[in-house]
């Protein structure tokens, strides 16, 4: 049967293609479904926060900071409860990271507040001498992209069901209201927690820098999930 | 079979990818030097601004080193035994001709746009799967391409039987496709908001769980069928034809590529143990990572005993030398692998060093190893000159195989090192080390692992100059070699 697939590449690639699907349909299938259903009480992430999580991406923080605490005790000490695949039910895409060059991110609303990050961001070395992460110093001067959040959530709600209330709809205007009513006055409370007046004045004026969406979204990671 | 006798094969667009193997190789690997170094030198972050960032570059270094520098290797040494074992030249067909213009012309399009948009930030963030949605359409119009110029060529083939090579690019071009495709279904926000937000912006099909489920069973099965598959395609037919030694067996080469192709896709899991995906899926994967070092040793062994009543040519020949330690380190790295794989060990090792120093060891040792040997064997033939210098070529089989030994042991202790201390209690319970303790205690291993790097960064220089010598001013040749490639 091998000599004669050997000839016959057409069939050779069918019987490939059938070989290699194989595994994956039998792997990911079965629970595909279960595997999307969030914990009670999931909330989305608020528009200022997926803007955040844009940031998280764009300056990729997982190519060193995990969001997945396994079930060891060594974990949880250290991190907190370990992590549930229905805390995940929103994530798109899913930021477990492979690598932990620096600790797990997945709790860390609980244990480091706003301006905690506001200083470490600019400069981790004067707050962990010994720290290798970057400065991301370039946070404080570029803007956020919240109109690009804004379409991620009308999209999650409108394809996947995501549970947004109704101010998440299509177009500019609603994009526009929403800005106005609900993201900038969240900025405002976070900029309220932070000590560079530059980042106030900013968010005052109706700007919103990218350090200001990165720690609403790493507030965000912790308990705050399901409050 | 008919001999090669008097077929005049086109190698115009082979050249053209093994430039772009060697500038590819150049640019990725020394970006991968300074993200090396950045890790032991935080300072090193800041030399171009945003965009010179530790985490702006390593989706960079990784891409660039596969999708430029892999891919070429391999894009050349298909489209050279392609034409040579199917006994066909592509000049034969007028389509065909203008097909693998386009597919080059379309691949230097994709990587100028994929370096542009990383660097910018512009990402999906899934690894290896970075790129955007625009250039996901591109990279699929590029691989169908070369799907059609595959079997274009395999459609106007003389000789019947498909070599075993061609058995390997077949799935390497049907894994990818699929394993591509399901990855990086996303939704273009764009278009579902009415219009609002940057255009490139997308949003994955899957969440949370099944996306890391997906995102694992193409970021494992992308080193199947980019970094194996294709490179056994290429030792295949480059072992024997610069040895001149007979394949061992045949009957292992079969048991040896339905097994690979049957087994891998189920290891993905090992890359999720004590995640929240299904318990069953993590065994199964440890459990089908174990099964796969039989395929996977199975082909290493078929290669090394291929020079069997040969091995004089070990010392003889740096491009034997080259291929010989690619399997050798295949060898390792296969057995690494599924020792990482075990769920107690995957405990100490996952998040730590000890896995990009497993890749490395796959990557440096074996894929990198081979595409050297490959594009050293056939610039003779393609270029119809003498290599430029095997002593070079020596110096720098030499310098790397120190350089990828460096790399290597100094991942593996920082690897179990910092798993160690993550989970080291005092007699109390209490976790013993902070986080920066577990950090700063890997600072000498950074330090020789980015020296590792560097030194394989100067074979590749090295290589990089011996081609380009080659290419141009090598010393004529009347006729095409049989077996061993002449340098002076
Ligand atoms: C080169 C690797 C690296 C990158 C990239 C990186 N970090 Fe870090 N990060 C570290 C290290 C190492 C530490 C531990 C030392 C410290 O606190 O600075 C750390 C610590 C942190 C902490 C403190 C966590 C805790 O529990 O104390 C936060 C928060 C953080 N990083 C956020 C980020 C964000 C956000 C980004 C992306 C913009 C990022 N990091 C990118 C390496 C990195």
């Amino acid at each position: 049967m091998f000599h004669w697939l050997e000839k016959n590449p057409f069939f050779f690639a069918v019987v490939v293609f059938l070989v290699i699907a194989f595994a994956g349909v039998v792997t990911i299938l079965p629970n595909f479904s279960e595997a999307s259903q969030p914990i009670k009480g999931l909330k989305p992430y608020t528009v200022l926060e997926l803007a955040g999580k844009e940031v998280y991406k764009k300056d990729n923080c997982l190519s060193c900071h995990s969001q997945l605490i396994r079930p060891f005790k060594s974990e949880t000490d250290r991190y907190g409860q370990y992590s549930l695949s229905g805390e995940y039910a929103y994530d798109r895409p899913f930021l477990w990271g492979s690598k932990r060059t620096g600790p797990d991110l997945h709790r860390v609303g609980n244990y480091r507040t706003t301006d905690w990050h506001e200083n470490h961001m600019w400069d981790p070395k004067s707050v962990v001498p010994d720290s290798i992460m970057p400065a991301y110093k370039h946070q404080y001067t570029n803007m956020a992209d919240i109109e690009t959040a804004y379409a991620e959530a009308v999209t999650v709600k409108n394809i996947f069901k995501t549970p947004y209330g109704p101010e998440i709809a299509e177009g500019k205007a609603a994009f526009e209201k929403h800005f106005k009513d609900v993201v900038l006055p969240e900025a405002k409370m976070i900029t309220a927690g932070m000590k560079k007046a530059d980042i106030k004045a900013m968010v005052d004026s109706g700007e919103i820098p990218e350090i200001v969406a990165i720690i609403a979204y790493m507030n965000r990671l912790g308990n705050k999930r399901t409050q | 079979m008919q001999s090669n006798a008097g077929m005049e094969y086109d190698y115009s667009i082979v050249k053209l990818f093994l430039w772009t193997t060697v500038i590819f190789g150049i640019v990725g690997m020394l970006i991968g030097v300074l993200i090396a170094a950045q890790l032991a030198y935080p300072e090193l972050n800041y030399l171009l601004g945003e965009y010179g960032t530790f985490s702006r570059l390593r989706p960079l270094h990784t891409n660039v080193v596969i999708y430029g520098f892999t891919l070429s290797a391999i894009w050349a040494s298909f489209y050279y035994s392609g034409q040579r074992v199917l006994k066909v030249s592509i000049a034969e067909s007028k389509f065909l001709s203008i097909l693998i213009k386009v597919h080059f012309g379309l691949y230097i399009i994709a990587a100028a746009a994929m370096v542009v948009t990383l660097l910018m930030g512009i990402t999906a963030s899934k690894e290896y799967a970075q790129m955007e949605w625009p250039l996901d359409i591109v990279i699929v119009l590029i691989w169908v391409i070369w799907g059609v110029a595959m079997f274009g060529l395999i459609g106007i083939r003389r000789e019947k039987t498909l070599y075993i090579s061609m058995w390997y690019y077949i799935a390497c071009f049907l894994g990818v496709a699929m394993l591509y495709l399901f990855n990086n279904m996303a939704l273009p926000t764009y278009f579902f908001s009415g219009g609002l937000g940057n255009i490139m912006h997308s949003v994955s099909m899957y969440s949370g769980t099944n996306d890391a489920m997906v995102q694992w069973w193409w970021g494992h099965n992308a080193v199947a069928f980019v970094f194996t598959v294709p490179i056994i395609a290429m030792i295949y037919y480059f072992l024997p034809k610069e040895s001149g030694q007979a394949i061992y067996s045949y009957k292992l080469s079969l048991l040896s590529f339905w097994g690979l192709m049957f087994v891998y896709l189920w290891a993905g899991g090992h890359h999720l143990l004590w995640s929240t995906v299904p318990d069953w899926v993590q065994t199964m994967s440890s459990v089908f990572s174990i099964i796969l070092i039989l395929p996977s040793w199975g082909s290493a062994i078929n290669m090394l005993l291929t020079m069997k009543g040969g091995w004089n040519q070990l010392t003889e020949n740096p491009i034997i030398k080259l291929m010989v330690l690619a399997s050798t380190f295949y060898m390792l790295a296969t057995l690494e692998g599924p020792i990482q794989a075990v769920k107690s060990v995957n405990a100490i090792a996952h998040f730590t060093d000890w896995i990009p120093g497993h890749v490395h060891d796959g990557t440096l040792g074996w894929v990198a190893f081979m595409a050297f040997a490959a594009v050293m064997h056939m610039a003779p033939r393609v270029f119809k000159r003498e290599i430029y210098s095997k002593s070079l070529l020596d110096a720098q089989f030499w310098l790397q195989t120190v350089a990828i030994v460096l790399y290597f042991a100094s991942m593996w202790i920082a690897g179990i090192t910092q798993g160690m201390m993550w989970r080291a209690v005092d007699e109390y319970g209490n976790l013993m080390y902070s986080f920066i303790d577990t950090v700063s205690v890997l600072h000498p291993y950074y330090v020789i692992r980015a020296l590792g790097g560097f030194l394989y960064f100067v074979g590749m220089l090295m290589f990089a100059y011996n081609f380009y010598k080659t290419a141009t001013s090598g010393r004529k040749l009347e006729t095409e070699p049989q077996f061993r490639s002449p340098m002076a």
